[in-house]
């Protein structure tokens, strides 16, 4: 993907990206965002990872100023959140296909454009740009109504650069795509990534996040439960340790059985294991037999974010 | 197969909201506005305002005057509302109320000439005397009928000296002995009275005269001071009020493009650009105008074109009661918009409140033929202001400065609406 969205103005701010203090949202008895604290450094991608319902989205849109909290700050390079200088300093893709359907994508873009205060040449030029990271030139008079899931995602995200924001927001851009234009996806963001611009990028798919992100932090009930590089919190949780998936032909129950006596668990008829050593693999096997279970298939891996999510919140990420 | 689908259905009903109140409350809410305007009329009929200038003030003319008053039909004017507290104005002259009538003060001014107080009657000896003169508004084709025929009945009934002078008039005339020469005339009278019965068979039968006067027991010379030129009477009047009722719903379905807006979370979007809400429902308030404004000009551009309206000399007037008319409703459109939540629900509520505006307001059927409770009621409608500034504009041909009332009251909805709806939208503004 070629012709990144380098941001308008270098970034010279001794202020960071971002910092999110000790922020509270409640909708009703229900706390959506429960004392938050981050700090984003310039150019880095960090990744929200969590289940539906974590309060990514609410976080993301109190940092945006479209949700007020009830308690905590949030500066934007040093600018509170909603003020002028954050909105200009900010771009938001939010999760909903935000734009209007009876216009074409390029009038999608005049029309945000403009909103942020672009006019003429400037306007003009932002349109092309931003067709072109989103490899949408040619479709640029179709109605966004009239184009596919995945180029109306592309649009979606090209309309929230249009302004060439310094950090950017972007609430889970790939859902309901493809995976062909999820790739194109990660074509784009990488490419805005190597122009420097900082992103908060939420998403409940750890392969997004680990592919994109140089840290992540993994969110649940409100709360950030671990902030680091996915190294480091696969370290964190699981050391030098490996996973063990195998699955068995017989009942589910029978299986369930013998994986918890073994502290393991079932899930998708595939049973998990965490061991030290790879040898332990030999020694599972053995009692598998003993119990009467007839091994179909066995892989050994390092674990993963969601193993991570796992070991700290005793759930599954996509539950 | 069919009790399962009719059980859906109403399943479905009951969950909507919108569509059960379209569905039970307008039809309610519409015949009972209609049964006010058409069941008040069954009942008393509607008052008309008549001016009358007593040019004679001899004791007949005051004593008809008093019995005109006494009508509880008629809401007599001799002079125009006090406009300071405790000073009357002086009382119509012939000019001043030729134009009230020509404001719209009044459908009807009523002149009582010099000389009427001798000869009230038009029969008799002694000839008959001049004539009243009616002057009328053209687009109100009831008011003169009722005002003549109470204007009769007054003769008969508060004039009974008058009556009996002429009595015995005829008496001294035509009575007598009946000798053959008294004989002669009587049957001459009658042979005449036939000749012009027979002349103009019309003459008892219709109460309006091919000159435009009344015949009965006074005599009346009608003259339209307002509309007598116009081609096509009422053009005007119907293509302000649908038009005024259309641009209500045009308005209030373009306002709807803001619920849109929220639900595709296009809204969050430009609200977390540099468009504040305020910004942003201008926007909206300035874009329905154009579009209401637009609709008004190629509704008002067909009028003329197919039914001879005349528009172009009268650009300024509609100038400015179209925009002030395009920006209420496109206020009233936006505050509408603000208060729904879905789609549904603006298309419920805005039929119901726009066709009850529109059947209060004069859109549907004129105001100065309901009766007077509702003509009141209907100066809470944009309609009301809006058909009124535009027949002071095309039927009574009132100049720009003219328009002031209408233009404030439309005004002031129009920022009274806006305001509300700003306070309103504060809902999409933060969570």
């Amino acid at each position: 993907m070629s012709s990144p969205l380098v941001p308008a103005s270098p970034i010279e701010s001794a202020a960071p990206p971002l910092q999110v203090v000790s922020l509270v949202k409640r909708f009703g008895q229900v706390k959506a965002v429960d004392g938050i604290s981050l700090t984003l450094r310039a150019g880095e991608c960090l990744g929200l990872l969590g289940p539906n319902g974590a309060g990514k989205s609410t976080l993301i849109r109190s940092i945006v100023g479209r949700v007020i909290p009830d308690s905590g700050q949030v500066a934007v390079f040093g600018a509170p959140a909603a003020s002028p200088a954050a909105r200009a300093s900010l771009g938001w893709v939010p999760q909903d296909l935000a734009l209007y359907p009876r216009l074409t994508a390029a009038e999608n873009l005049s029309a945000f454009g403009s909103y942020y205060g672009l006019a003429g040449k400037q306007l003009h030029e932002a349109i092309g740009r931003c067709l072109h990271w989103a490899a949408l030139e040619e479709r640029s008079r179709d109605l966004a109504r009239n184009l596919s899931g995945g180029m109306k995602r592309r649009l979606n995200m090209a309309a929230g650069l249009i302004h060439q924001p310094r950090l950017v927001l972007m609430d889970e851009p790939t859902v309901g795509v493809d995976p062909q234009s999820r790739n194109r996806i990660f074509e784009m963001i990488e490419a805005l990534r190597a122009a420097g611009t900082t992103i908060i990028y939420t998403t409940h798919y750890m392969e997004e996040a680990e592919r994109l992100c140089d840290r992540v932090a993994i969110v649940d009930h409100g709360r950030i439960i671990a902030l680091d590089t996915h190294e480091a919190l696969v370290r964190a949780s699981f050391a030098s340790r490996s996973q063990v998936l195998a699955r068995f032909d017989g009942s589910s129950e029978a299986i369930s059985a013998w994986a918890a006596a073994r502290s393991g668990r079932l899930t998708d008829s595939t049973a998990e294991f965490t061991i030290e050593h790879p040898s332990e693999v030999a020694a599972l096997l053995d009692s598998a037999s003993a119990a009467g279970l007839q091994l179909v298939d066995l892989s050994l891996r390092r674990p993963n974010l969601e193993s991570v999510f796992l070991h700290l919140t005793g759930r599954e990420l996509r539950d | 197969m069919i009790l399962p689908i009719a059980r859906t259905a109403l399943t479905a009903l009951r969950r909507d909201r919108a569509a059960l109140a379209l569905s039970f409350v307008l039809p309610v809410a519409f015949f009972s506005i209609f049964a006010v305007i058409f069941g008040g009329q069954r009942d008393t009929t509607p008052k008309v305002t008549v001016i009358l200038v007593d040019q004679d003030q001899s004791p007949n003319s005051r004593q008809f005057v008093a019995a005109l008053e006494r009508e509880s039909s008629l809401v007599v004017l001799t002079h125009p509302k006090a406009e300071t507290k405790g000073v009357t104005p002086p009382d119509y002259t012939a000019a001043t109320a030729e134009q009230a009538v020509k404001n719209g003060d009044a459908p009807i001014a009523l002149i009582l000439p010099k000389g009427f107080g001798a000869h009230p009657v038009s029969f008799g000896p002694d000839g008959a005397g001049p004539p009243i003169q009616m002057l009328n508004d053209a687009s109100d084709t009831i008011a003169p009928q009722v005002v003549n025929g109470m204007l009769q009945k007054v003769a008969m009934t508060a004039m009974p000296l008058v009556m009996a002078s002429q009595g015995l008039s005829y008496s001294e005339k035509y009575i007598g002995f009946f000798t053959p020469e008294q004989r002669k005339r009587v049957d001459d009278g009658m042979a005449r009275l036939r000749q012009e019965l027979a002349a103009n068979p019309n003459a008892l039968q219709s109460s309006t005269a091919a000159d435009g006067g009344f015949t009965g027991i006074v005599r009346v010379q009608q003259r339209a001071v307002v509309g007598e030129n116009k081609k096509s009477p009422m053009i005007s009047f119907y293509a302000a009020a649908i038009g005024v009722m259309f641009l209500l719903f045009t308005a209030s379905g373009a306002a709807g493009a803001l619920l849109d807006e929220a639900e595709s979370g296009a809204l969050d979007r430009v609200l977390s650009s540099r468009v504040t809400m305020t910004t942003l429902l201008a926007g909206k308030l300035f874009y329905n105008t154009l579009l209401a404004f637009a609709q008004l000009a190629v509704m008002f551009l067909w009028a003329w074109a197919v039914f001879k309206l005349d528009l172009f000399s009268h650009i300024p007037g509609f100038l400015v009661m179209g925009l002030t008319s395009a920006v209420a409703v496109a206020a009233f459109g936006i505050l509408l918009a603000s208060i729904c939540r879905t789609r549904a629900q603006l298309g419920a509520l805005s039929t119901l409140i726009i066709l009850v505006m529109s059947s209060i307001g004069g859109s549907m059927f004129p105001r100065y033929l309901m009766p007077q409770s509702m003509q009141t009621a209907g100066l809470f409608t944009i309609n009301a202001w809006a058909i009124d500034g535009f027949t002071k504009v095309f039927w009574r041909d009132q100049p720009v400065a003219a328009l002031w009332p209408q233009v404030a009251v439309l005004l002031a909805v129009a920022l009274g609406l806006f305001l509300m709806a700003r306070r309103i939208a504060r809902r999409w503004e933060y969570a």
